[in-house]
Parts: C-alpha cells; structure tokens; sequence
C-alpha cells in the first residue's frame, strides 16, 4: 500500500525549485484564503492552488499562508487577505488564480497594492 | 459545487472551524458495489442531539460557529440525486463523523474531482492540524498521515506551503496508479 513517508516528502522538498529554510520567528507578509462554503464553491481552492504554485517558486520564508472560514462578503468570495506587517491589511475580492499571481507577485513580493481587486482595507 | 473533492475541503473545513485538531478523510470506490464512500471524521467538540436532528436543514445553523449550514445540506443534496445520502454520527466530546454515500455509476453523480489539491490545501492551509487521508479503489489503497511526517528536526515540515503542490503532485500519481488497478510499466514511468 504506497503511503506518503519522510523521505517521499524530503524528495518533494528536494524537487522543489527554491528549497525553503523551516518558517518560524515572525512572517512578514500574512495571506489568507478565505474557504468557507461560499468561498470553496466560488473556486477558492484554485486561488489556493496558484498561491502554493508561487509559493514554490518564490522560495521566501517570510510568507505564511493560511486558510479561515467565511468572513461575511461572500457575494465578493473568493477573497484573499493580504497583510504586510506595518501596513493596512487589503481585503481581495472575485479572486481566480491569475489574480492571485498576479497580487503575490506585485503586491506581497514587490509592495504594491493591486487596487483593481481590492475589496476594502480592513 | 462542482465536485465532490470541494465538498470535502468543505466537510474538513468545518471540522477544523469547530476546533478538531485531527480529521481523517476517506474515500472508497468500489465498481464492484456500485458504491462511492466518503468519510470525514474529526475530533472537534462534536453536536448535541438537539442539533443534530436538524442537520440537514439549511436554515437551521449557528452561524457564528459555522459547525453546519449550507455545506451540508449541499452534500447531501449531492448525494441524494445519486442514490445515496448522508449520515451523521456525533455526540458532545466525541467529534463527529460524515458519511456521504453515492452510486459510483449514477448517471448524476457528482465527479470526485482533484482530491489531491483538496488535501494539499488542507494540510498548507491548517498548519495546526493534522490530516490522516486513506483513499481506496477496489482492495487497493493509497494513504497519507501528517503526524508521521511532521519530523520538523529533520527540516522537512510537510505543511510548509512552498512544499504543497509537490505534495499534491506525488498525490496525484498515486491516485492515477490506483485508478489504473496499480499496474506498474510504460504508464506508470510516465513522470509528468
């Protein structure tokens, strides 16, 4: 019966483009992925799929990624979080997964807002 | 939803939104039986048995906690159109237990979907908790455990989000392996 252990995860890690160091001590940038009901059925777990796709590739250990539940605006889902420490949180709406490049790549790797997708500062 | 792989991101993000700390997902397929099983099983703080009569009811929910609601209701929806339905086993302390039951060739059946990304989401997503993932097809069967594969001490952290699509990815090829009855040859080299 194959069954996922330490090593098959150390070649994925291995295999991965930019091996990243253990996460711990401070993030500087915090993105959720909102998944509740409303957010899964609006194609979140896509957004969430293209976020981990750049994840690998930017390979920066400053990032964490988490997922929460419906936070109320689920007729803009699915939204996106992005809080970069020291600044306004930016709430992301009707995300699909080439918003979501395009939000890591300049708004979490680069500082700037993307204005057209954003829902609200918090 | 679209697939019934959504529905159990669903079903695992409630467990974990009601505070479980384990939740174990399992899905069988069987032609054999004409059947397609999914379970998802937590620790969480489990249903009273008030609540639990009205599971179904899409208007019945404490939406503060989000425990149920309309996911469920969804599911079971699902799986009714496909001759099946749902089943819930919960008590106060004891976590609760979804069982949704489909016919495997219901002309109506939902398709299972990309499980894999469902679970890679799950374990980037909820770093906190644990995933036990056991996927069978026939006597065949393909399984993941995080808590055998958080060995932090040895650098490697299997909720580390840049590790999740490498994670779905080996998902992915096992599941194609088993759908094949686990045959090993040209196909099973193909290393896409």
């Amino acid at each position: 019966m194959p069954k996922m252990t330490v090593d098959d995860l150390k070649r994925i890690k291995e295999r991965t483009l930019q091996a990243t160091a253990l996460r711990h001590g401070e993030a500087r940038v915090k993105i959720t992925v909102h998944m509740g009901t409303c957010g899964i059925a609006a194609g979140a777990r896509a957004v969430m799929t293209a976020l981990m796709e750049e994840m690998a590739e930017a390979g920066r250990t400053d990032i964490r990624v988490v997922t929460s539940g419906c936070m109320g605006m689920c007729s803009s889902e699915p939204n996106v979080t992005v809080e970069v420490l020291g600044e306004e949180p930016i709430v992301y709406q009707h995300m699909d997964a080439n918003r979501m490049r395009q939000v890591f790549r300049r708004h979490v790797l680069l500082g700037e807002v993307q204005s057209d997708f954003a829902l609200a500062k918090m | 939803m679209r697939e019934l792989s959504l529905h159990i991101l669903d079903l695992a993000e409630n467990a974990v939104t009601a505070g479980a700390r384990l939740v174990a997902i399992t899905v069988e397929e069987s032609a054999a039986a004409d059947r397609l099983t999914i379970r998802v099983a937590d620790d969480g703080p489990g249903l009273p048995e008030e609540k639990l009569r009205r599971l179904e009811d899409p208007f019945v929910t404490t939406r503060t906690t989000r425990r149920v609601g309309l996911g469920l209701s969804l599911l079971a929806a699902a799986a009714r159109r496909a001759g099946g339905g749902v089943e819930v086993r919960s008590a106060p302390g004891a976590g609760t237990e979804v069982t949704a039951v489909f016919r495997l060739g219901h002309i109506d059946r939902a398709p299972i979907g990309d499980v894999a990304a469902t679970i890679a989401a799950l374990i980037a997503g909820y770093p906190a908790v644990d995933f036990v993932y056991r996927h069978r097809i026939e006597e065949r069967e393909i399984a993941l455990d995080t808590r055998e594969l958080r060995t932090a001490a040895e650098g490697v952290d299997p909720a580390d989000p840049a590790l999740a699509e490498g994670i779905a990815r080996w998902l992915r090829e096992e599941l194609e392996r088993l759908a094949r009855g686990g045959k090993e040859g040209c196909d099973a080299q193909d290393d896409r």
